[in-house]
């Protein structure tokens, strides 16, 4: 058993509206999960289903190899993107009661809370309320309250927002570090670049349906266009690029280094290797910057739901 | 996983922790016990008022009816014409100026009496005014007939109808009283209670939607249970509130009126002095005797545990729907579309309890609305101390406890979906499709 949770043809109707049709995703053991989808695309309501917060109307989800049950609870730990605390409670009752729904006992809760709060470096918080600590602070007391029972997987809903990018990056840093102690994670966002730092496997979905599923670096390989960014400098331009637009389709390019180049995106044909591009560029100019084009996340995110 | 203890663990001491909820623990009773001082104190000093009526008798019939009284002077202006009068008693600044005008013959008395002063004269006043007239020309009409004045004293009689049950049980006017006073209280506080609590639960239901609490709490917990720790740890905390009232309520009603000297049950309406009245006839022990057989007589164990258990129902009944309404919208404003429904029946039941059960406790529309659930309780604790037959509140009971999981499942519902919607203002119309979800 690889996969730590999989979901088999969810559906899920809200009166007439679809919000889930037939999606089936697969997180393996051990990965960080990237969760993506334009505003509306059933990406919560799944979340919920996966939380047992709604049920779904059809198909089934498994955790771990065993259908959800209530049980499962204590194995996950949700960070909402609606999230909150309770803001007239002192931040350590609010986290013990929090662990404690969780299933935790009072005493482990506490000592656990003691040690992130430590590593935080808020231990000074305890007795204050929330309402007296900045968004920031709520949301690192709402992150450490997620992860404190230890669960196998966990689901982060824009985990970011609202943090510095500092305090960001500690974030982020301690959800690596979760996901090398062995737990799953399951990561929704709009932010491109941090799905491009974090995620082994991202799953798209656009209009209540699954459009796209697998490993990051698989899903760019089928999207490259075997197209090489190229920098080049010689004293006839002219010529050279007469040349080269004559043998390969080209489009202007433009990206940042030092010399007054020419700066072109060179489109060859799979059967053209790209050291032979570079040994007939070579022969032409002076290369200065030779790199192949590799869709980003971004990219990916926007041809998909703008094909669909 | 049962988090309900936790859960009413929290919503108990938060809500008891809470810094305006201490605050009107402990000032309520204050604020509730200075009121009834300054009312007592009102009144009082009202009628320690002298006040002195002229009377203008031109027909010399009504010589000596009006006897000055501890607050009341009267002074006979009798021989002077109506204008002089008038400016006279303007002058002296008197209370008014009862003006009873020359006629030929006792039978038109009653039609020229007027009574002249600066502002329209007290209610209080015009008819013990007329009382007095009415007995004199009554009296006056008996003797023009022949009848003796000794005669006519001795024509009045006092009824006071011994009532007794078929099975032996002796009871009194005062009886009813007794219950009414029961009943009244216990459908009363159950009115207060839910209206008080039920909206605090209301609150305490939109401040997590507010504060987005609700959806880490709900990926922890189901629903209904932070439902029922919600309603049940804030009667908890309301429980504790009205303890507290009561007794610090009890408490200071002593210490003020040993302060004060001012006994508050002697409070002076027309009513009570009517009552009063009465009471003296009999004596103040017979009275005393009377009230404490009258609350033996009382059912007392089927009062208290019909009390807890149509108090407990109807309680959680409406508390679950204003769970509901808390959990379908955003914020406070919105409930008001949502609280008419809920008011309407609590309202009914007790001007149903006030006006009909008073007049006939056991007549058709106190029955029914005593067996209507939405009503039942109200209406059914005010009903008891009557003494209602056990199948009856058996069968209301039961109604009731039917509909109150009707209620639940039906608020958890709203609950569950509404929880989780957000910058929304809900029709009814919506309502109902969340059911279905």
């Amino acid at each position: 058993m690889n996969d730590l949770l999989v979901a088999d043809s969810v559906s899920k109707n809200f009166g007439k509206f679809k919000a889930l049709n037939q999606v089936s995703i697969a997180v393996p053991k051990g990965s960080i999960f990237g969760l993506l989808g334009p505003n509306g695309a059933g990406k919560t309501t799944l979340i919920r289903i996966i939380n047992q917060i709604t049920m779904p109307d059809d198909g089934a989800v498994m955790l771990d190899g065993q259908p959800l049950k209530p049980e499962h609870i204590r194995d996950i730990g949700y960070l909402p993107e609606e999230r909150g605390l309770y803001k007239s409670m002192k931040v350590g009752e609010q986290a013990l009661y929090l662990a404690q729904l969780k299933g935790m006992s009072k005493s482990e809760a506490k000592s656990r809370l003691k040690h992130w709060f430590e590593k935080l470096e808020i231990g000074d918080w305890w007795n204050k309320k929330i309402q007296e600590l900045s968004k920031g602070q709520a949301q690192k007391i709402q992150f450490i309250v997620t992860v404190l029972h230890r669960p196998k997987l966990l689901i982060f809903d824009e985990p970011f927002s609202g943090f510095d990018p500092i305090n960001a990056n500690l974030i982020k840093d301690e959800i690596l570090k979760l996901r090398d102690e062995g737990a799953t994670v399951i990561f929704s966002t709009h932010r491109m670049e941090s799905v491009e730092e974090l995620c082994d496997h991202i799953a798209l979905l656009h209009k209540s349906n699954k459009v796209l599923d697998g490993k990051l670096n698989d899903i760019k390989r089928q999207y490259k266009t075997n197209t090489f960014e190229v920098g080049l400098q010689s004293n006839n331009s002219d010529v050279v690029l007469a040349e080269i637009k004559d043998k390969f389709e080209v489009l202007p390019a433009t990206f940042r280094n030092l010399n007054d180049d020419i700066k072109l995106n060179i489109k060859i044909e799979e059967s053209i290797s790209s050291n032979d591009l570079l040994s007939f560029l070579a022969t032409k100019a002076e290369v200065h910057h030779f790199v192949e084009v590799i869709p980003t996340a971004n990219d990916i995110f926007i041809q998909t739901v703008k094909n669909n | 996983m049962n988090h309900l203890p936790l859960i009413i663990k929290r919503e108990y001491l938060t809500k008891v922790k809470n810094k305006s909820f201490i605050i009107m623990t402990f000032l309520s009773p204050l604020i509730m016990i200075a009121l009834i001082a300054v009312v007592a104190y009102l009144s009082q000093l009202n009628n320690d008022k002298q006040r002195t009526i002229s009377v203008l008798d031109e027909t010399g019939y009504l010589k000596d009816v009006f006897q000055n009284t501890d607050n009341t002077t009267y002074s006979s202006l009798n021989g002077l014409d109506l204008e002089t009068a008038i400016a006279l008693v303007k002058e002296k600044e008197d209370y008014g100026l009862l003006h009873i005008a020359k006629v030929d013959s006792l039978d038109d008395i009653s039609d020229n009496i007027k009574f002249y002063s600066e502002e329209s004269p007290s209610l209080t006043v015009i008819s013990g005014l007329e009382r007095r007239i009415e007995k004199r020309l009554r009296e006056m009409k008996l003797q023009k007939d022949g009848v003796t004045l000794e005669q006519i004293e001795a024509s009045k009689t006092s009824i006071d109808i011994a009532q007794e049950s078929f099975e032996g049980e002796k009871s009194s006017k005062i009886d009813n009283v007794v219950k009414l006073a029961f009943g009244g209280i216990a459908g009363y506080l159950l009115f207060m209670f839910i209206i008080i609590y039920g909206n605090m639960i209301m609150r305490s239901v939109i401040e997590e939607k507010t504060s987005r609490i609700i959806e880490v709490i709900i990926s922890s917990v189901k629903p209904i249970q932070l439902m029922m720790g919600k309603i049940i740890g804030t009667s908890l905390a309301g429980v504790t509130q009205f303890v507290i009232w009561v007794i610090l309520g009890g408490v200071l009603m002593v210490v003020v009126s040993a302060i004060f000297g001012i006994d508050m049950m002697q409070m002076q309406t027309p009513q009570q002095e009517m009552v009063n009245q009465a009471m003296q006839a009999q004596g103040a022990q017979a009275m005393a005797e009377n009230m404490i057989t009258a609350i033996s007589n009382l059912p007392i164990a089927n009062l208290i545990v019909a009390f807890m258990f149509f108090f407990i129902g109807g309680y959680l009944l409406y508390s679950s729907l204003y769970a509901a309404i808390g959990a379908a919208v955003d914020n406070e404003t919105d409930t008001q579309q949502f609280m008419l429904p809920i008011l309407m029946p609590l309202i009914l039941a007790v001007y149903v309890g006030v006006f009909t059960v008073i007049e006939d406790p056991h007549g058709t529309v106190s029955t029914v609305f005593s067996f209507i659930p939405f009503t039942s309780p109200v209406v059914m604790l005010m009903r008891i101390p009557f003494g209602v037959p056990l199948w009856q509140q058996g069968l209301s009971l039961l109604l009731l406890i039917g509909t109150f999981i009707f209620a639940v499942w039906f608020a958890a519902k709203i609950y569950r979906v509404g929880i989780l919607m957000y910058g929304k203002k809900p029709t009814y119309k919506e309502l109902f499709k969340w059911l279905k979800y």
